[in-house]
């Protein structure tokens, strides 16, 4: 697998960590039902087969944080941006 | 058929002409009391358990590829029980005492070869840890010994002992630990459940679920519906999908994890070995290949294959622990898909739909769990109450804040 990191170019996996699936946003702490929300954001997934929004990390390349679609059952990779500029 | 030694000279005798196929390759019949979706290891030892500890036959094994197609026949077959954590430590230590008994239980030659496992330690923090360790297992029964580069060096003595970045100090050791054939525990497993009016139907795949009175009440699957009180899912890599059918999400993420085995050798290792400053671990099977392993590729995945870092990674591994295996020629490689669970540890639950069932998050260790998760999931779906065995392995134990982290790493599945 190869990732088109918008900054550096088409690079080899072996630059890149995965923290996984996307869980959306982090919700609010002060929020009356906080703890449920915590819960599904830090341990509940999708996980589907096929189509997925994750995000990487080029830890040794430019260090950015990247939001990839990516199609677990082929590894293919549909777009890769900078996760900040994704939000 | 009984085998024993007076069937195999008969048979012998008889030109081997007499030997008849090992379990039932049914049909699928309209309805069934439980329905377990999922004929890998841990699906076929349940539905055993269920006929032969609770007496209930009218039961189906759903495979939707051969059964041993999935993770149970793709593993690296060590069993162990050397945990930290007690809720894992007695259950681990259930699954190794039901192992040496499994061959006569079964009537099946599963292989279970005793050869011991041991971790080998490269710092003295390491050390320290492997003690801690070592002394959770001996008060829980279980066997142990911290061994010194000494001692090792009498058993291994082609290991890469003065390394000058990772001089191997000493090991833990758990004698008891070893490999079984996977592919016959599957297989035994099928045929003592089958001769025990067990249907196991392959090329069968659920593809839904049917709901009555808000319970569930069957599955649709590539051959027809089938009716079910109970249903038990035991999928593996496949659980977030199927959960999704029922609407619910799963504190599981899907990855791939890759093993290798090499062209045979003469006997050269005669235990399970794993090296502690990086992930490597290797054993010899005794058709003479070195069967061995390490990390996760790390992203999620539901393709059966990995790619080339993590090849390399495991082969620098292995280089540096043993560097004789460099002339040592690759025969195959493969992957298997891990139900990763959010703290590394498995569940074995009902689910918040009545007449449902779970069996997930195995991670890449479930082949040494398979007895006594089989074990412990029957008893669950028997009689609607968790075995006392499996209590840390609850659904709520995530939303309760009591996760079971073995490895202390957290909600994040591809370190575990
Ligand atoms: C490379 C590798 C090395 C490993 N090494 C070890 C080891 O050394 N020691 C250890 O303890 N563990 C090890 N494991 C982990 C262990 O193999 C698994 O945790 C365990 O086998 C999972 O349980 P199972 O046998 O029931 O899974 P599986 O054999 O995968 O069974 C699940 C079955 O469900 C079927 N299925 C999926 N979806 C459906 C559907 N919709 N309908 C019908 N059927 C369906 C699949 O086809 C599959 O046959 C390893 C795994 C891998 C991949
Ligand atoms: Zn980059």
């Amino acid at each position: 697998m190869r990732i088109p990191c918008p900054y550096c170019g088409l690079r080899d996996l072996s630059e890149f960590l995965s923290l996984g699936e996307s869980p959306g946003a982090r919700p609010d702490p002060a929020a009356a039902d906080a703890a449920r929300r915590f819960f599904d954001y830090v341990y509940l997934r999708d996980n589907p087969a096929g189509r997925s929004e994750e995000y990487w990390y080029h830890a040794s390349g430019c260090r950015s944080w990247l939001k990839l679609v990516r199609d677990s059952r082929t590894h293919a990779i549909e777009s890769a941006v900078l996760a900040r500029a994704a939000r | 058929m009984h085998y024993s030694i007076f069937s195999l000279a008969r048979a012998a005798l008889g030109g081997h002409r007499a030997w008849t196929p090992a379990w039932r390759d049914a049909q699928p019949k309209p309805e069934y009391d439980v329905v377990i979706v999922g004929g890998g290891g841990h699906g076929l030892a349940s539905a055993y358990y269920l006929a032969k500890e609770h007496g209930l036959a009218n039961v189906a094994v759903l495979e939707k590829s051969w059964i041993g197609s999935g993770n149970v026949g793709r593993n690296t077959t060590i069993i162990r029980s050397n945990y930290l954590l007690p809720g894992n430590i007695a259950f681990y230590e259930r699954s190794m005492r039901l192992w040496e008994k499994l061959e006569r239980d079964l009537n099946y030659n599963a292989m279970v070869s005793q050869r011991g496992v041991l971790n080998l330690y490269h710092s003295d923090a390491q050390r320290d840890a492997y003690a801690r360790r070592g002394n959770a297992m001996r008060l829980c029964g279980v066997d142990a010994e911290l061994l010194d580069a000494r001692q090792i060096r009498k058993m291994l003595p082609f290991l890469n002992f003065d390394n000058a970045r990772f001089p191997i100090q000493g090991g833990l050791l758990q004698r008891r630990g070893g490999t079984v054939r996977h592919d016959a525990v599957a297989w035994g497993y099928a045929r003592g459940a089958s001769d025990r009016g067990v249907d196991i139907v392959q090329n069968c795949e659920v593809l839904g679920f049917a709901f009555e009175k808000g319970r569930v009440a069957g599955v649709e699957t590539t051959r027809g519906p089938i009716r079910a009180k109970k249903i038990g899912l035991a999928v593996a890599g496949n659980t977030s999908r199927l959960a999704a059918l029922a609407g619910l999400r799963l504190p599981i993420e899907s990855h791939v994890l890759q093993a290798f085995v090499s062209e045979a050798l003469k006997p050269l290792i005669p235990n399970v070995v794993t090296f502690g400053a990086g992930h490597f671990y290797v054993s010899q099977s005794d058709k003479g290949g070195l069967v061995f392993g390490g990390d996760l590729d790390g992203y999620r995945s539901y393709a059966q294959r990995g790619n080339l870092p993590a090849v390399k990674d495991v082969c620098e591994g292995g280089m540096a622990l043993m560097p004789m295996l460099g002339r040592v020629r690759l025969l195959r490689s493969w992957g298997g898909i891990m139900d990763m669970s959010m703290d590394g540890s498995p569940i074995i639950d009902t689910m918040n739909i009545p007449g449902l069932y779970l069996n997930a998050g195995w991670c890449y260790g479930g082949f040494k769990a398979t007895p006594a998760s089989g074990w412990c999931f029957a008893h669950l779906i028997a009689r609607d109450e968790p075995h006392p065995a499996a209590a840390s392995f609850r659904l709520d134990r995530f939303a309760r804040g009591a996760i079971l982290d073995e490895k202390g790493q957290g909600a994040q599945p591809n370190l575990h």
